[in-house]
């Protein structure tokens, strides 16, 4: 006899959800067949400030993108307009936005993992996650005066220098906070209630991921080896680093690859401090912008892509901003297909959703 | 590796579907896809990506004009479509899924079309 469907609306608003969601899920007993999502519950219009804004206040706009990304969100504006108005940043403004790249990787990666751990109901996990974080945030504030917008990018460079004493405080700082790290990374690899969580739940299949257009470390950890970082932009392409990925494909995959990404951004940020050249943080910017760009960057969610367009005017025809969580929601509802409805919250989290950055 | 950005190719709407079509027998991935309102008609582009290539179809269509939608080639397509229509009033059809104007909460029809 063929079961009765039911559907059950999850969201918009739920404990495991910091920002709003709405999935209606079709369930057969506690099995999900279906999952049809729907957003716009913070829609700002973000793209349409253009015609409000000049090219240069724009970056204040994009930067309020998301709370956790917003360095990278103005670096990658700033780096689309820098290439339609042929500007060449100095390598140590390069350097510096590369630095505070990483450390919003370790600071978002950080919160995510927190979220993991508070949405299987390991609250002291998520506490030590969270108090963690706060030392990243810390670093933030000491080098840019803010802890969630900072404002240090423009057209041309950045807009605040790290003097060497600090960079290398903030070196000592990075080996205290990979020596906890090891601590915490042990629980989330090994520890048996997370592993009963995590491991086989959610699987994506390469082929999936890529046909699905899925980004970041949900692609990785279904085995494919493509971080947009490789393209050299910022000062990565004088760094050395290997892709990481894992072949594992499920939750336990994502979770994984974003704790060995963590050590990575610690390597990397090391490795420009030992790099980083003297010198100008930025060059002066005259004109206006005149013609199109498409650029991408790998954010801690996964590839950003943005697009602007200029008419020669001060302010800008179109930007559009395609955010990682954008591309990874039909990578999503593939996961959910077939999963058990006690694992939607935790399937949901994996993808490491930022809602407001999708909606802008 | 140097981000050679991204190429735009022109095309009209008789070989839009044939050469999305094009795209997916060549394994690309959907990147993204999006509108721009320009004078009596919109600007459309469709990023595909392989590894770390990637190229844009640039579509120009009047303002009445209809447009298939390429969820039935690349399904995660329905998202940008959607936002298309919503926002730019761009005529698209047969999105799967079709919000019908509903994808995001807002109470301006079509806001970031050119008046």
């Amino acid at each position: 006899m063929a079961s009765k469907k039911s559907v059950v609306p999850f969201g918009p608003q739920h404990p495991v959800l910091p920002e709003p969601i709405h999935l209606d899920l079709v369930l057969d007993d506690e099995k999900v067949v279906e999952a049809i999502p729907s957003i716009g519950f913070v829609h700002r219009g973000l793209e349409s400030l253009v015609k409000k804004k000049d090219f240069k206040e724009m970056q204040y706009v994009v930067e309020r993108t998301c709370g956790i990304c917003s360095f990278m969100h103005g670096m990658t504006y700033c780096e689309t307009i820098e290439h339609i108005m042929d500007v060449e940043v100095p390598v140590r403004g390069r350097y510096l936005r590369t630095i505070w790249c990483e450390m919003s990787r370790l600071h978002s990666h950080m919160l995510w993992l927190g979220l993991l751990a508070d949405a299987f109901g390991f609250e002291s996990l998520f506490y030590q996650c969270w108090r963690m974080r706060e030392q990243i945030l810390d670093m933030f504030e000491a080098s840019t005066g803010g802890r969630v917008i900072f404002s240090v990018n423009a057209p041309g460079g950045v807009l605040k220098d790290m003097p060497s004493d600090m960079l290398h405080a903030f070196v000592e700082k990075l080996d205290g906070f990979e020596t906890e790290l090891h601590k915490i990374a042990d629980i989330f690899l090994n520890d048996y209630t997370v592993l009963t969580r995590l491991k086989g739940v959610g699987i994506l299949t390469p082929e999936e991921a890529h046909d699905l257009g899925a980004a970041g470390p949900m692609l990785r950890a279904s085995g494919i080896a493509r971080d947009t970082r490789k393209l050299g932009y910022a000062a990565y392409g004088d760094l050395d680093f290997d892709i990481i990925t894992s072949d594992d494909c499920d939750s336990f995959a994502r979770c994984d690859v974003r704790i060995r990404e963590m050590y990575q951004s610690i390597q990397l940020i090391k490795q420009a401090v030992d790099k980083i050249p003297e010198g100008d943080i930025a060059v002066p910017v005259k004109g206006n912008p005149e013609g199109e760009y498409f650029m991408r960057v790998e954010q801690p969610r996964g590839e950003a892509i943005y697009y602007a367009k200029g008419n020669g005017t001060k302010f800008l025809e179109r930007i559009r901003i395609r955010t990682p969580t954008f591309a990874n929601i039909p990578a999503l509802l593939k996961t959910l297909k077939g999963c058990q409805l006690s694992d939607v919250p935790l399937l949901i989290l994996t993808i490491d959703p930022c809602i407001s950055c999708t909606e802008r | 590796m140097a981000d050679t950005g991204c190429e735009i190719i022109p095309i009209t709407t008789g070989e839009f579907l044939m050469k999305v079509m094009e795209m997916k027998n060549d394994h690309y991935r959907l990147m993204q896809a999006h509108a721009v309102s320009v004078e009596n008609g919109y600007e459309l582009s469709y990023t595909f990506g392989k590894d770390y290539e990637w190229v844009s179809l640039r579509l120009v269509i009047d303002e009445n004009e209809e447009i298939p939608s390429i969820t039935n080639v690349y399904q995660a397509a329905f998202l940008y479509e959607n936002e298309m229509a919503e926002l730019f009033g761009v005529k698209i059809r047969m999105i799967s899924v079709d919000y019908q104007d509903k994808l995001y909460r807002i109470d301006d029809e079509t806001p970031m079309k050119k008046l």
